[in-house]
């Protein structure tokens, strides 16, 4: 569904991704890990249309995405930090995306009643703690019923409670056979959800495995463990 | 499916006028043009007090409030920018609604400012002229923001290049052109300077009103070879044409970067 | 018995003068034929046709009446209309193509070294001069319409024109698209009052070393070069108007070397310079409005003992301008709108003296190109820190008693 190859990018004289090759099917559930400013957000960006490679090329449904832009009536994406129009209110904003993208398809306000956004409608963005302006970005990303839904540290300032119903919301996603990439640091959010896991270390992709043969390869249970093996094993290797 | 893609746009620009339209600076610009232009208009019994004030305005107020605003705006509006990039929007007609929606603010403001009253005061070719220069001066400013905000990420950075650039057209550039008229004062070089008003669109808008203000002393010797080219309606075509092109170029960079940008 | 020889000698008078008529209904269909059979006194009659008859002389003291406008046609080859003799008078004829010559300067009507000449309510058309005085007296030219259509000067002649006369009368003539309307060349002693000078390719009103004369209520309009006047003195000119002469080297008023003037209620409204004095001296500028003027007064810095007070300065681009630093007229009691001072006693007259002279009106004066920059942000700055701080305008260029008020004119 969506196929990455070749994908150089460079801000400045920072390599951002270093010929990066990522390839993801329907029905797929990926989590895109790795430390801190390894290019994980850039690679999303980039499937995004936000941030343009320097070269390679990224395929969407059988199709390149330079110079396109209607693909990503099939993407719902939840940033890592939602930023919004200050003055708006939720409403607005919801009411906002909804006229932008004026789809006739049945929208999926299930997130709007488990958030219990009604309530709050009337707010202003900027009076919004983080963790209501997640929830906001969730609602938004699942709202239209996307194919593909990527989400940037979807359960990084949520409450367990509101962690919670995001997970459950995003295992039924799944199991619609929608494709969903993940990404986290916090590896062990994603145990019950993920099938697959991509490694991303200083812009290069490390591996992209199935979870089940991560855990046989490396005979652990969970799959922190598993990649913390993997990691020594490779620091023993180089050293 | 171009109909379809107007009609998005469309509501994206509502979306921003609406939200500009709101806006407190916005709004006191605004009331702040219409006492000037209505109190002098008012106070005198002539109506060349009142044209004076409204020119300076369009010549200096106008512009500063312009391109200032609109670089903030913009500065302001980076997350709405990236809110709607995520979405299935082409990037030129997200900076184009901005485009519009902004200048069609900017131009809103000006004619309910200094527009009505000139209209009453002033309803004859000096006041017309005036409404079509300020409208156009009021889009260039904004274009010229739209280049100064994309230049650089930095908010402090864009705002001082936007500063600059109209230091620039009001004051230096005059101050350049006093310094090449004495500097060469013994060439012929009225027909040069004119070419060279065309670097400045005050200039450009400036002479238009002047040709119509002050016609009288424009016949003189000089003033004669800038009528000869400006005040015909070649001329008056061709500065209308030069002053679009200083809205055009300008936008069309910062679209052209804005395409190619990261965010 | 006295009252009565007189009675009769009145009536032997009226007796002899004879009304003889031209026409196609009557027996002398001929305009020369005509004047030929007059003498003395006698009137001649032209009724309403197209009379060709080459150049017509009248060398008696006759009337020459026309009735229904009959034409006099000099079919551009001759000078239509010569007199030659003392108190003739002309009276509605329509004049039309004089011929076209450099040296004879042909003419609609032109008078030959006469006295007490009356020429009025004719119409003239495409001549090359209009009425030409040539060293006459105590002549009237009245009610007449001059128009020519040429477009350069060298096609054209002047509408009204007198050399080396005096005691002449100008009175409601309308003069278009001439050389110039009016032109004087050593002519003393006239008077010209109520005429109309619009659209000549020159000047409206065009004299010199013409001394004594009075303007009155005359138009000058939209003419090449406005008014120009120069090496006279003693000219008085009275509630005229001078209006839209525009271009480089066109005044509403031109004075060159003229003394002893008073130009007083007049009007210069639009003019590129409303007024321009050069070598002029003593005269006095009193009560005139000078209204959306480029300059309103451009005084050279070689005239003295000027004085102007009491006029009007409105919405004109520059009040005053001068080329040097040298100020020997006086300006005082005028209103200049461009005046920002205040009345604290309120006596009409502002507490602060008003420098008419602004620093740009200055740098155009010495690089005409400026004025590309007017009304420039910088140049309106330069402006107003020169009216805080003189330091390139002569200070003594002032109006110590400026007008709170524009004088009712």
């Amino acid at each position: 569904m969506i196929e990455v190859s070749q994908v150089n990018k460079k801000f400045g004289k920072l390599e951002v991704l270093k010929n990066v090759n990522l390839t993801c099917k329907k029905g797929e559930c990926i989590a895109l890990i790795g430390p801190n400013g390894c290019g994980k957000t850039t690679l999303i960006k980039s499937i995004l249309g936000m941030v343009l490679p320097d070269n390679g090329t990224i395929i969407f449904n059988e199709k390149s995405i330079k110079n396109e832009y209607l693909y990503r009536n099939n993407i719902g994406y939840m940033p890592q930090i939602g930023r919004y129009p200050d003055t708006m209110t939720i409403g607005q904003v919801i009411e906002m995306i909804k006229t932008i993208r004026s789809s006739n398809e049945v929208l999926d306000e299930d997130l709007i009643k488990a958030f219990e956004l009604e309530k709050m409608f009337d707010k202003q963005m900027r009076t919004l703690s983080g963790g209501t302006t997640q929830k906001v970005s969730a609602t938004l990303a699942f709202l239209f019923n996307p194919d593909v839904l990527i989400l940037d540290e979807p359960t990084a300032g949520l409450d367990p409670l509101a962690s919670e119903v995001l997970k459950e919301k995003i295992i039924k996603e799944k199991e619609k056979g929608k494709l969903i990439l993940i990404t986290s640091h916090l590896l062990s959010e994603l145990d019950d959800l993920i099938t697959e896991i991509v490694f991303m270390q200083e812009g290069e992709v490390h591996f992209h495995k199935k979870v089940a043969t991560l855990l046989e390869e490396t005979n652990e249970t969970k799959i922190s463990k598993a990649i913390a093996s993997i990691l020594k094993s490779k620091k023993n290797l180089t050293t | 499916m171009c109909f379809k893609l107007i009609k998005k746009m469309n509501r994206i620009i509502k979306i921003i006028l609406s939200d500009i339209l709101k806006n407190k600076i916005v709004l006191a610009f605004t009331l702040i043009l219409a006492i000037l232009s209505w109190s002098s208009f008012a106070l005198e019994d002539n109506s060349s007090k009142g044209l004076l004030t409204i020119l300076n305005v369009i010549l200096f107020t106008v512009p500063l409030v312009s391109i200032l605003f609109a670089t903030i705006y913009l500065y302001n509006s980076s997350e709405f920018i990236e809110l709607l990039l995520s979405q299935p929007i082409k990037r030129v007609k997200i900076w184009m609604s901005l485009f519009i929606g902004l200048s069609t603010s900017m131009v809103i403001a000006f004619l309910l400012g200094a527009g009505i009253p000139l209209l009453i005061y002033s309803p004859n070719a000096v006041g017309f002229m005036m409404i079509s220069v300020g409208s156009i001066i009021s889009i260039v400013f904004v274009a010229l923001a739209f280049l100064s905000s994309i230049v650089t990420r930095d908010k402090a950075k864009g705002i001082g290049i936007a500063i600059m650039i109209w230091l620039f057209f009001a004051l230096l550039f005059d101050g350049l052109v006093l310094f090449l008229l004495f500097q060469f004062a013994d060439y012929p070089i009225e027909k040069a300077m004119v070419g060279i008003t065309a670097l400045s669109p005050i200039d450009l808008a400036r002479i238009q009103i002047l040709l119509h203000l002050d016609v009288s002393a424009m016949m003189g010797y000089t003033g004669a070879i800038f009528k000869d080219f400006f005040g015909t309606s070649l001329g008056l075509i061709v500065s209308f044409l030069l002053l679009c092109l200083w809205a055009i170029i300008p936008f069309s960079i910062s679209l052209k970067m804005f395409k190619s940008k990261d965010l | 018995m006295k009252y009565f020889l007189i009675i009769l000698l009145l009536f032997s008078f009226s007796l002899n003068a004879t009304t003889i008529h031209v026409g196609k209904n009557y027996p002398i269909k001929s305009v020369k034929e005509g004047i030929a059979l007059t003498k003395d006194g006698d009137t001649l009659m032209v009724h309403g046709g197209w009379y060709k008859e080459g150049n017509i002389i009248i060398d008696k003291k006759i009337v020459f009446i026309g009735k229904g406008l009959p034409v006099l046609d000099g079919e551009k080859k001759h000078e239509v209309l010569s007199i030659k003799s003392d108190s003739v008078v002309v009276d509605g004829f329509k004049v039309i193509k004089s011929a076209y010559a450099t040296i004879t300067d042909p003419c609609g009507i032109k008078v030959y070294n006469a006295k007490y000449v009356i020429i009025q309510n004719n119409v003239l058309d495409d001549n090359f001069f209009g009425i030409y005085l040539q060293n006459c007296q105590k002549c009237t030219i009245k009610n007449n319409r001059l128009k020519a259509y040429g477009k350069e000067e060298q096609q054209l002649g002047n509408g009204i024109h007198c050399w080396k006369s005096n005691d002449i009368l100008i009175i409601a003539n309308r003069i278009d698209g001439h050389r110039d309307g009016i032109y004087f060349e050593f002519v003393f002693d006239s008077l010209i009052w109520r005429n109309i000078s619009t659209n000549n390719v020159r000047y409206g009103l065009h004299f010199m070393f013409s001394h004594s004369d009075t303007y009155i209520t005359n138009i000058f309009r939209n003419n090449g070069a406005g008014v120009s006047v120069m090496y006279t003195k003693g000219v008085k000119m009275f509630n005229n108007t001078f209006e839209q002469n525009w271009g480089d080297s066109a005044y509403g008023l031109l004075l060159k070397d003229i003394s002893d003037s008073y130009i007083f209620n007049n009007k210069f409204i639009s003019n590129t310079s409303g007024i321009y004095l050069e070598g002029g001296s003593r005269n006095k500028i009193e009560k005139n409005q000078f209204i959306s003027n480029g300059w309103g007064m451009k005084i050279q810095a070689n005239c003295m003992d000027n004085e102007i007070v009491n006029n009007n300065f409105l919405k004109n681009t520059f009040d005053i301008s001068t080329n040097g630093s040298l100020v020997l007229n006086t300006f005082n009691n005028n209103y200049w709108d461009k005046y920002e001072g205040y009345d604290l006693n309120r006596d009409g007259v502002g507490d602060v003296p008003y420098h008419p002279l602004s620093l740009f009106a200055v740098l155009v004066e010495s690089n005409p190109s400026t004025m590309l920059l007017y009304r420039s942000f910088m140049i309106t700055l330069l402006d107003k820190s020169e009216k805080v701080l003189p330091s390139i305008t002569p200070d003594n260029f002032v109006d110590n008693k400026p007008l709170m008020k524009p004088l009712p004119l």
